[in-house]
């Protein structure tokens, strides 16, 4: 709760609080009556002080109501300061945070929700990607969740994988892309570093031809030779990767981080680290199950009219 | 202020210790009839009619007037204002300041005395309490001692506390009505069935109707109103304000009517103090100029009457200036003191402002588009072919019909649109008073420009489908297009 470095400042803080709202009262009660000078003339009456000569100050009393509402309104600092935080550290007696705030108005907005989403949560993926609705809303929560890596079209950036293209590292399936989002995914390519300079070309021209891209042969000759010792493991030995470790399919000419020969030279020397992160606490379920519907349809709602 | 001798300081006769806070004295203003009067009676119909009547009025299906902050757009007859639109408001703020200060100047406090809502809304209160409870010395009568509680006190009572709260209820439910559409409003409060919110707002703005025009009244321009406040202060010497002639009514006293008072030594001042009892704010204008008088012209009325009961001329209170008393000049002589520097510019700003403020209604393009770059993927090579960028374009059409809107960008060689599915981007359909959000990747060809970051421009034109004729409204955005290296 308290955030201040040591507790002198919680007590100043609260004597300062305490004393100006007893300062107010004060002033308010020893402030009632001022000795008040009556003239021959009539005039109006003064308290006799007199600036430049003819600037006298008069008693034009306030209304007595005013009075109230001041004693009121310090009475009622009084209470809010018992039963809510700003008495230095002291919590309030009312149980109230503002993160304890956030968390119950998001659980209302998502409890109002429930409605509008309920009847998308009864459907199957497939089933709600085909509702044109739906994917409207899918959208939506695409642009405000997701858009920031992947792309507002979705079709991702260098490092982000885009979605549209039907290549999937983890797997295309609705239940494989709910876990992506629900559990989020780290993707780790390790780093070679350790090979000699000339081994990695040769390597990163292999790979350059798996997918048909040009190559030297020399270098793919003997590429081929380092891929199965090192590589294998999780590309396969056709390299077309494996969606249990999200390791690329390396001949489908669909590159994460770029296919030119420096990319991959680069990519195998250093290694890449890729981090999804997880949905769970920040999306409700039907939230996230409305998302995997228009991810999911992204690559294969073919029939769907675009917006 | 006012009685103070200028020979020094008065003599002193008496030191009370007094209380710094009074208990409200209740005020009860004199009915009176007459020219200013009926000005007030006047623009209190304009007013209201204004007020109660817009709500019921409709157009294009709608309300005509209608505040919808839920969909953030407020309808006024043909017009739809958007949340963009707020430059309008702000214009709107600033002429209303600007018209104050140039009434203030003129004439001191107008709008209090005439046009305000606490004025308008207390005068129609006081009307009904006259016809209920009878005149000022009727109304003092039945609060004082001598009427103790029997069944006519309550009778008279119940009867205004009803009928006040009729109107203030009234009021409300009409304040209510320019943000949620007033006949649903009506039905659902038939039907018992108004939202918590909507029941709030409408107790809240009819108790405030109630107690500030039933109970607060005066003690609102006394303590509480700030336009009170900074009005006091913005009127010179040359400002036309509601003024005691005292060089004219001094001496005061009573007299028989006979007598010629010149040789009793007295001022036109006949000392009936109507003028005190008709003020909404119990103040005795004689005493000179004072920040309680709301301007209201009330002591003009009933003074007038009374001179001419006595055969004197009118006008022993009357509006005029600083200037045209001390220099005892006439009122004509102080009209032509209306027109100095200061009143001249405010007019020519409120000129400026106005003609800007219609121009820019009259000329106001309902297309509106708002382009924004991606700014996680910055570009992106398509099959070593294309260079794409992504943007998300806000189509918002403000205006109340049907308007198709095509997509060109230019700025770079061969530039293509296409939506998230890959397809061209042709025509969209926007529908009235509606927008659109579509992410685009707009492409060009690989190599055909050097790294660096481009000025683009999106060249939107829509068609305006008005009845049978086509309005074309176009709108040219800027943004960047990267090409990486």
């Amino acid at each position: 709760m308290s955030d201040f470095f040591n507790s002198g400042w919680s007590n100043y803080i609260t004597l300062v609080s305490l004393v100006g709202i007893v300062w107010c009262i004060w002033l308010l009660a020893s402030q009632r009556k001022a000795k008040v000078i009556h003239t021959a003339d009539g005039a109006v009456a003064d308290t006799g002080h007199v600036w430049d000569g003819d600037l006298r100050e008069l008693n034009n009393p306030l209304p007595r109501w005013w009075a109230w509402m001041f004693l009121l309104s310090c009475i009622f600092a009084l209470v809010y300061l018992v039963l809510f935080p700003g008495l230095g550290s002291f919590p309030g007696v009312a149980g109230y945070t503002t993160d304890g705030a956030l968390m119950s108005s998001m659980t209302e907005a998502n409890d109002e929700l429930k409605p509008v989403y309920a009847k998308y949560v009864k459907m199957d993926i497939e089933e709600v990607a085909a509702d044109p609705k739906a994917r409207e809303m899918g959208q939506r929560l695409f642009l405000n969740s997701c858009a920031q890596c992947h792309g507002s079209d979705a079709g991702g950036a260098k490092g982000f994988p885009n979605l549209t293209d039907g290549d999937w590292l983890y797997g295309g399936s609705p239940e494989n892309i709910k876990t992506t989002l629900i559990n989020g995914r780290n993707g780790v390519m390790p780093a070679y570093g350790h090979l000699e300079t000339a081994q990695i070309v040769d390597l990163a021209n292999y790979v350059r031809s798996l997918s048909g891209l040009p190559a030297d042969d020399a270098k793919v000759a003997r590429g081929a030779e380092l891929f199965k010792s090192n590589c294998v493991a999780c590309h396969g030995v056709d390299g077309k990767g494996n969606i249990a470790l999200g390791a690329p399919n390396l001949t489908d000419k669909t590159w994460l981080y770029g296919g030119s020969e420096a990319t991959i030279v680069e990519t195998l020397t250093k290694g890449r680290m890729a981090m999804m992160p997880s949905q769970d606490k920040v999306l409700s379920p039907e939230k996230i199950h409305l998302l995997t519907a228009y991810v999911w349809g992204l690559s294969n709602n073919k029939t769907a009219a675009a917006k | 202020m006012s009685n103070h001798s200028p020979i020094g300081k008065p003599i002193p006769i008496d030191v009370i210790e007094e209380s710094l806070y009074e208990i409200r004295r209740k005020i009860y203003p004199r009915s009176v009839s007459g020219l200013f009067a009926r000005w007030r009676l006047i623009l209190v119909f304009a007013t209201q009619l204004l007020f109660y009547g817009l709500p019921w009025i409709s157009w294009n299906d709608r309300q005509a007037v209608l505040f919808d902050l839920i969909q953030r757009k407020f309808y006024i007859f043909g017009l739809v204002l958007w949340p963009q639109d707020v430059i309008y408001l702000t214009l709107l703020l600033i002429l209303s300041a600007l018209a104050l200060f140039l009434f203030t100047a003129i004439a001191g406090r107008l709008f209090c005395g005439y046009a305000c809502p606490q004025t308008v809304y207390t005068e129609i209160f006081m009307w009904i309490e006259r016809k209920v409870e009878g005149d000022r010395f009727a109304r003092i009568r039945l609060d004082g001692e001598e009427w103790p509680w029997g069944i006519r006190k309550w009778r008279l009572k119940i009867t205004k506390h009803f009928l006040w709260l009729l109107i203030a209820f009234w009021t409300g439910f009409t304040f209510i009505g320019y943000f949620t559409p007033i006949e649903t409003l009506g039905a659902a409060f038939l039907h018992l069935s108004l939202g918590p919110w909507q029941t709030f707002w409408l107790c809240f703005y009819s108790f405030a109707t109630w107690g500030n025009a039933g109970f607060m009244r005066e003690q609102v321009c006394k303590y509480m109103c700030p336009y009170a406040r900074f009005q006091s202060v913005m009127v010179d010497k040359d400002t036309f304000l509601v003024t005691y002639d005292k060089v004219r009514g001094e001496p005061r006293g009573s007299r028989n009517k006979s007598a010629d008072h010149a040789t009793l030594g007295l001022g036109d001042c006949v000392d009936c103090s109507i003028c005190v009892q008709v003020c909404p704010t119990g103040i005795d204008i004689r005493d000179g100029l004072q920040y309680m008088c709301i301007g209201c012209g009330a002591c003009i009325d009933a003074c007038d009457q009374v001179m001419e009961k006595v055969d004197y001329p009118k006008g022993l209170i009357r509006y005029t200036t600083e200037r045209a008393i001390e220099e005892k000049e006439t009122n004509q002589s102080a009209i032509r003191h209306i027109l100095r520097p200061r009143v001249l510019i405010y007019i020519a700003f409120i000129t400026v402002l106005t003609s800007a403020f219609l121009i820019s209604l009259v000329t106001r393009n309902p297309l509106r588009v708002d382009v924004m770059r991606d700014r996680g993927a910055l570009a992106r090579e398509v099959d070593g072919v294309r260079i794409e960028n992504i943007y998300r374009i806000q189509i918002m059409n403000a205006s109340e019909n049907n308007m198709n809107v095509q997509l060109k960008a230019s700025g770079l060689s061969d530039l293509r649109i296409l939506n998230s599915q890959g397809e061209l981007v042709t025509e969209i359909a926007v529908g009235p008073a509606s927008n659109l959000l579509i992410p685009v990747k707009v492409s060009t060809t690989v190599g055909a420009h050097e790294p660096g970051n481009y000025p683009i421009h999106f060249d939107v034109i829509g068609r305006e489908v008005s009845g049978s004729e086509l309005i074309t409204r176009t709108r040219d955005e800027k943004s960047s297009f990267i090409i990486p290296r």
